[in-house]
This record gives C-alpha cells, structure tokens and sequence, in this order.
C-alpha cells in the first residue's frame, strides 16, 4: 500500500507543478497585444498536421530529420507504456496490459524497439553538438546555459530509455524464477540482449534492480516533465498551437498598422478631418518591449528550440554579421521570462528602466533584408521577421533614429516620390 | 542589342484622354525609371509588350513610389502615405491588372495594398511571359545565347515571398541555351543583399558583404550569364561582377532583356 500511495502523492505534485508553470507561461504569452486569430480554421488543421505533427519542414536536412523522428516517434510511443506505469503505479498492479495474451510481448518488444531508436537519435545528437561541434550549436548566443540546456535534455532521454530497458530485461529473468510474483509474459525483443549481464544475481538483487528502474524512471519522468517549461524542450508542446496560428499569408506579407491609416487618411483628405475632440490616443508605434508584441510574437519565443536553422540560412550572419534571428527570438523569450517573474512579484503594471533594445541592439535590426530565409526554415513556423520589423518600427517612428541613409530615402521618397534624387518629371525618360 | 532609339510607350493620362482604357498597367517603378542599369529593363520589357501588341499603358510622371522601402525601414507613416496616393491615382484611372518587373513592387501591390483598399489582379512580367509562351504568343525563334550558360538567381520576393520560382525558369526554358542552377536554388535561394531597404544604405559590419558570397555562389556554377529578375539583385550581382573582376567575362541580365534579346528587339 506505502508504495501506492508514495506514488499518488508523487503524481499529484508532479501534475500540480507542471500545471502551475504553464499556466504562468500562458499569462507571459498574454502580455502580448491582442490579435484575433480565427480565419481558416480547415486550413489552419491541415498546415498543423503537416508541419508540426508531419514534421515536413525538418526534411530539408535529412539526417537531423530522421534522427529526430527517432526521438520523437519514440516519446510518443513510449507514452503509451507509460500509461500502464501510471495504472501500475496507482493501483499497485504489475503489468496490467499483460492480460492481451501473447500480443503483450509484442506491444512491449515494439516499443523497445523504438526506446532504443531513441537513444541511438539522442547519442548521435550529442556527438554532433559536442564532438563534431556543428556551426549552429556553438553561434555567440549559444552560451553555457542553452547548450548544457541541450545537453542536459538528451542524457535525460538516455537515462530514461535505458532504466526501461534494464528493466524489462531483469523483469524478464524473474519472470523464470520460482516464488517471484512476476507475470509471464516472456522475455522482451531488445532487452533479452542485456538478460546476459544479469543471469547470475540473486533474485533479491534482481528485484531491487527492477523496482529501483521503475521508480527511477518514473519519478524521472514527472522530474524531466517539470523541467520541460524552463527549457528549449517546451517546444514538444507549443509546435503544435504556435503552427495552428502561423502566418497562412505570403511570406512577402507584413502586417499592416491601422491606427496609422487612420493618421495618415485624416492627413490626406481634409474633408475627413477628425475633429479636435474625436482624436484616439494613437498609442505608441511599433514594438520596443514585450507588451508591444502580440502575443504570436510571445508564442513564438517560448516555442523556439533553439536549433538554429534561421541563423545559419541569415545572408546577414553568414557574412559574420551580428544579426542572428535565433538570438532576436531567444532574447524575446528571456525578456518575457524576466518581465513575468517580476510581474508576479511587484504586479501587472511593473516596469524597469530597460527594454528588448537593451538586448537587440540597433546594429542588429538594421542588418536584416527581410529576406525570409529564416521563416522558410523555421521547423515551427516562427517569423523572426515580423519582430526585427515591428522594432524598427519603434526606431524610426517613435526614437526618430535610423540610418542617416535610411533618413535621405525617406526624404526623397517624401519630396520626389521616389528613394533616389529624380524628379518625377524625369519619370519617362527611360522611353527616350 | 538595340542602340537608344526612342519606345513608343503609351501614357495612361493621354489615352484617358482620348477615352481608352488599356487591360494592363506597366507599373515601370523607380529603379525602371531612374536606375541606368535597370531602365534597360523597362526598355526590354516594353519592347515586349509592344511586339505583343499588349493594350498597355504606364503612369509616367503620375508614378510614385510604392513606399516598400519606407515601410520595411519601419517608416509606415510614410508607406501608407505613399500607399494611399496611389491607390487614388490607380483607382481614378479604374485598374484593374498591374504588370510589374520589380518584385517588390510586385509583393507590395499584391499583398499589402490590399489592406489599405487596393484590390488588383497583380501580374509578375515573369507569370506573364509564361503565359504569353504557354499561349503561342511568343515564340522565339533565335539562338543567340545557344553557346551560353545561364544560371538563374532567385530574388527574395519572387521566390520566398510569393513562391514564384518555376515562371521565370519555364520562360529561361524557352531560349536556347544551358541552364545550371546555383547549389542555393528556388527556396534556399541566398539573398542579393539588397532587401529591406538594404540597397540604400551600407551593410552592418561583417567579414563579406551579401552581394560577394552570392556572386560566388554564380561563379562556382560556371555560367557566364546572371539571369536576374529583380532591380536590387541586378545591382547586387552586376557589383559582384565587378568586385571580381569578371565583369568582361560574365553578363548579368534581366529575364526581359534576354527574352527581348532573343526577339531581336
């Protein structure tokens, strides 16, 4: 019974920490401004599909793709096994599933199968990050915490598999012992190949062996589910809603800015002129802080792993330029993080002297093209874009500070209507 | 190539005159009326149209420009200025489809000015040319650049942006000659360097400029001719060139111009 209970107790607090996190991410997200996301539901079902759950963006790089099919065909299957720990766990049974008869072995040596694709997937992406050290793991905001944040992940996931597997091999050979409770349901495909390590032991030493594995597993699992929400790994959550609510426009496409039409309408045509008394609070333009983000933008930083696709197809930061999209969607993210924390403490309307500028400097921003490569690679859907936009947006219209080139074309544009010094007069010359 | 004759180009103001109203706007855009490099782009283009016997007509002096470099330098007040301007222009004159050779213009037109109450049936010359080759209206006879090797550089806002990469290969298709492709092609294309309002302003600091990674992405094809469709590529590659020495060796041209090249225009 102490066992059972142990266990209830351990779940119940798992789920509970697990629960609060998320929902204090999900009012992070809110800070963002409002957008109304609501058209195309079909549309957006199948891009889901596709994407996120379909993976269809990864096949670019073929190797990482498959080996993150691995990973995650295997999570979800595994899932599965972890359903009968749960039942076991609670109701003090020991292989419930076992009742399907012979199909049992076959269930488990299946998803044995797949533990140990996860693990070869999770060996070879720690050889790639930390051996072969791969350009986009080792970029200037890769620092100490994303990368053991990565690391730490995939010995996790190692660990995990392999209490699995000693498991179900030790449970194999007390399954032969007389006077042991264990249900026959023969040994398992991939853990029979370990049995041999374990032939010898008492069946005590089995039996602490097996229990302990089961214990470390699933209180491994509930301790790497509470980790989840601090880390790159959200993403096995958010893929899937941040994909939902991805752009379905062109790429080509930036979001437009009504208040200023409004502005602009009322400069244009007198006749429409608002009255003195009418005037709205514009509100300020473009995004230099969290709030000034909608809450996709948020999404879009909390659902970042990290991977840094954007960054190494960016023609700025090949060229060794400053700009990293990667950087500019985690610098978001952190903000966020921070801004949260401190809101909880000192209350919705906190506020520090800094902002998102702090972090992107200026030289960034201006270094993008607007080139799109990095929302083509993006596995998830996020658009870095929209956010280096949005804050130039700020610079010019609200700090007046761009580029001094940047300042002559908007004046030529202004006075000649076009970037460059002609007169419109001279418009047909080409003709001639 | 033609030497500097005078095109007959109609004005959209004249034939409003005269009450005639033309199927298609060429909307020319600023660097196909001021750039001197580019303007032979119109030049071709124009040709084109007119050995079509396409009812065509340009804004003139009524053009101005479409605000994409404001906007994407985050000046929206002045794009939507820009913006709204021409739509009354455009809309005054009742327009219902926009050729354009810019990309973009041609995103701007097709995905942005709708938001601001523009709604045109938006045309990319590329799309264009392959309909007109798809219909037999223009066929093309020549071998000029048989002994050629063309390789094709994808500009952001065809290709990315709009997911316009097969039109202006099927048109490259239809003149004699080698085509190779650059080992960055269609959505992993690399950008010139010049989008979002890089092309008025020097780059951030870094160890290359854009424009030179790309060139030796075209270089490394062994092409002697840069197919481009974009004015800022143009400008990007032809530099390029130049950095490199090559420019003797190796021809940037734009879709049109080789298109009306083949025609003997």
């Amino acid at each position: 019974m102490i066992p059972n209970i142990l266990f209830v107790i351990v779940l119940i607090a798992t789920i509970s920490i697990f629960s609060k996190k998320v929902r204090s991410i999900s009012r992070n997200i809110k800070l963002g401004k409002k957008l109304e996301i609501k058209d195309n539901k079909s549309k957006r079902w199948k891009l889901m599909t596709r994407v996120a759950i379909g993976q269809s963006k990864m096949t670019t790089r073929p190797i990482p793709a498959l080996l993150h099919l691995f990973v995650y065909v295997g999570f979800i299957i595994v899932n599965f096994e972890m359903l009968e720990i749960l039942i076991d766990g609670i109701f003090g049974t020991h292989r419930v599933f076992s009742f399907v008869g012979d199909n049992y072995k076959i269930l488990i040596s299946a998803f044995e199968i797949f533990g140990l694709a996860v693990m070869f997937g999770c060996l070879i992406f720690l050889v790639r990050r930390n051996v072969i050290r791969l350009k986009r793991f080792w970029n200037s905001e890769m620092t100490a915490w994303p990368r053991s944040d990565a690391n730490i992940i995939l010995i996790t996931e190692l660990f995990l598999m392999s209490a699995i597997l000693i498991m179900n091999a030790t449970d194999g050979i007390l399954q032969t012992r007389p006077h042991t409770h264990f249900i026959e349901v023969g040994s398992f495909l991939i853990s029979s190949f370990i049995q041999p390590l374990f032939v010898g032991m008492s069946d005590e030493n089995l039996m602490f062996i097996e229990r302990f594995c089961w214990w470390f597993h699933i209180v491994g699992v509930f301790a790497f589910l509470n980790y989840i929400p601090y880390s790159k790994h959200f993403h096995v959550f958010l893929a899937f809603p941040n994909v939902f609510y991805s752009k379905l426009e062109p790429k080509g496409k930036m979001a437009n800015m009504p208040s200023i039409t409004k502005e602009v309408k009322s400069m244009l045509n007198e006749s429409a002129e608002v009255q003195a008394g009418e005037e709205e609070e514009l509100g300020q333009f473009g995004a230099k802080d969290v709030r000034d983000f909608t809450w996709k933008n948020l999404m879009d930083a909390y659902t970042c792993t990290e991977c840094g696709r954007c960054t190494s197809s960016c023609p700025a930061n090949i060229t060794g330029k400053k700009l990293s999209p990667r950087k500019v969607v985690m610098d978001l993210r952190d903000r966020v993080e921070y801004l949260g924390k401190q809101i909880k403490i000192n209350g919705t309307d906190f506020t520090d002297d800094k902002s998102l500028l702090n972090q992107i400097t200026t030289e960034e921003l201006w270094a993008c093209t607007t080139c799109n490569a990095c929302t083509e690679e993006c596995p998830v859907n996020i658009d870095p874009v929209s956010i280096i936009l949005d804050m130039r947006r700020y610079l010019v219209m609200e700090l007046a500070s761009a580029p001094s080139e940047i300042n002559g074309i908007f004046s030529n544009i202004e006075n000649n209507g076009a970037p460059w010094q002609f007169s419109p007069e001279d418009r047909l010359l080409w003709t001639e | 190539m033609a030497t500097k004759e005078k095109i007959d180009v109609p004005v959209m103001a004249d034939l409003f005159a005269k009450g005639k109203k033309p199927d298609y706007l060429f909307w020319v855009g600023c660097a196909g009326a001021f750039d001197d490099r580019y303007k032979k782009v119109a030049r071709a283009f124009a040709k084109i149209l007119n050995h079509l016997n396409i009812s065509y007509a340009v804004l003139g002096k009524e053009e101005s420009c479409t605000g994409d470099p404001a906007r994407r330098a985050g000046n929206e007040m002045l794009f939507q200025m820009q913006a709204l301007t021409n739509i009354e222009v455009l809309n005054g004159y009742e327009v219902k489809n926009i050729l354009t050779i810019c990309p973009h213009c041609y995103n701007i037109f097709k995905n942005e000015y709708p938001d601001l109450e523009g709604h045109y049936n938006v045309i990319n010359y590329t799309e264009f040319l392959k309909d007109q080759i798809d219909k037999g209206s223009l066929k093309i006879s020549s071998d000029i650049f048989k002994n050629n090797k063309i390789t094709y550089h994808d500009p952001c806002y065809l290709g990315r942006a709009n997911k316009i990469y097969e039109a202006p290969r099927k048109v490259l298709e239809n003149i004699p000659s080698v085509k190779v492709e650059m080992d960055r092609n269609r959505s992993f294309a690399l950008c010139c360097g010049a989008g979002g309002a890089q092309m008025f302003k020097e780059a951030e600091k870094g160890e290359k400029e854009v424009f030179i990674e790309r060139t030796e992405d075209a270089l490394k094809t062994g092409a002697d001719i840069i197919a481009t469709a974009c004015p800022f590529c143009m400008t990007m590659m032809s530099d390029g060139l130049k950095y490199k020495n090559k420019e003797e060796e190796i021809k940037n041209f734009d879709i049109a111009e080789l298109i009306a090249q083949s025609l003997d225009l």
